[in-house]
């Protein structure tokens, strides 16, 4: 595979994972590992005085770049103070935006993303931008300097896959940034379909973290990634509605 | 004076630095972020900043998060 370049950043890896629902950080050392991962989200929280819990050490000790994410926020000021904490606290430009409409769907708030999005851009801050799968917002995320523009599958958790490939694809034909396929991928096949709709990576992290063998799931999902990239780079044949004989006429 | 720290009202000496309060809660010096009244105090100014009377003091870390 080629690198991926996103801002100023270089990865070898497609595949982006969240460390959000592993049931403890031995589980997710070994996920993180098998799936070949160079970058991962973290949540920014507040710390207790017993200290953080131990995701930092262990991301440091793998030398996997960190995501800090804004989940959790409800509206752009509060995405851009998490992003400016994530900042200061972890000395990394790159964030995750996130701003969740409500607790039940999750959804992005496209309002208030876009302002975020403007306002970190702004500040110096490397944004990839949680959208919904809409090709006008997406553009307008990428005019507004976004580095990547994270389009959903379908809601977050829900491993519903992608629910509108079309969607993607015209995210995909648009744009001019890194279009990394954010949220419901549910197994290996949804994230080859991503890549093969022309997606630059892939963001998952309960498809993995919550899988009865999250190791194996996380094994499989970068044999998908890649799957998905080399067939996207092949060119797949026309679909045809009659057969069509592969051995030749007698 | 009062001062909240991450929700919690606690009473500090008038004139405290950001330092001698984060020193009291225990809080962790690396990989942690703070925020007074909503806005982020710089590391290299703990030391120097006094905090005001009635401050919102926010730490936040890194956790796991999708």
């Amino acid at each position: 595979m080629d690198d991926l370049i996103i801002g100023s950043q270089k990865f070898s890896s497609r595949l982006i994972i969240g460390t959000g629902g592993a049931a403890n950080l031995d589980v997710l050392e070994r996920a993180l590992v098998a799936s070949g991962t160079e970058l991962t989200t973290v949540a920014m929280r507040r710390a207790d005085a017993e200290g953080g819990s131990g995701v930092l050490e262990l991301l440091r000790r793998l030398g996997i770049q960190l995501l800090p994410n804004t989940a959790g926020c409800r509206t752009a000021a509060e995405a851009v103070l998490t992003a400016q904490l994530a900042r200061e606290a972890l000395d990394t430009d790159l964030v995750k935006l996130e701003v969740h409409a409500d607790d039940r769907t999750l959804l992005p708030d496209p309002v208030e993303t876009l302002e975020a999005a403007e306002r970190l851009v702004g500040d110096g801050f490397t944004v990839f931008a949680y959208t919904n799968d809409d090709p006008v917002l997406a553009l307008r995320l990428e005019e507004a300097g976004c580095a990547a523009v994270m389009p959903l599958g379908a809601p977050i958790g829900t491993g519903l896959g992608i629910r509108n490939p079309h969607n993607i694809e015209l995210i995909v034909a648009r744009a001019s940034v890194p279009v990394v396929l954010d949220a419901g991928i549910g197994t290996a096949s949804d994230a080859t379909l991503a890549m093969e709709l022309g997606c630059s990576a892939v963001l998952l992290s309960t498809a993995v973290t919550r899988a009865t063998d999250p190791e194996r799931m996380a094994s499989a999902m970068r044999s998908a990634v890649e799957a998905g990239y080399l067939a996207r780079g092949a060119g797949r044949v026309p679909q045809r509605f009659w057969a069509q004989a592969s051995s030749p006429p007698r | 004076m009062e001062i909240k720290v991450n929700g919690q009202w606690r009473e500090f000496p008038d004139g405290s630095t950001l330092s001698e309060v984060l020193d009291a809660v225990g809080a962790l010096r690396q990989g942690v972020a703070v925020a007074v009244n909503g806005e982020v105090v710089r590391r290299g100014d703990w030391t120097a900043s006094v905090v005001p009377k009635g401050a919102n003091i926010d730490v936040l870390t890194a956790v796991q998060g999708g």
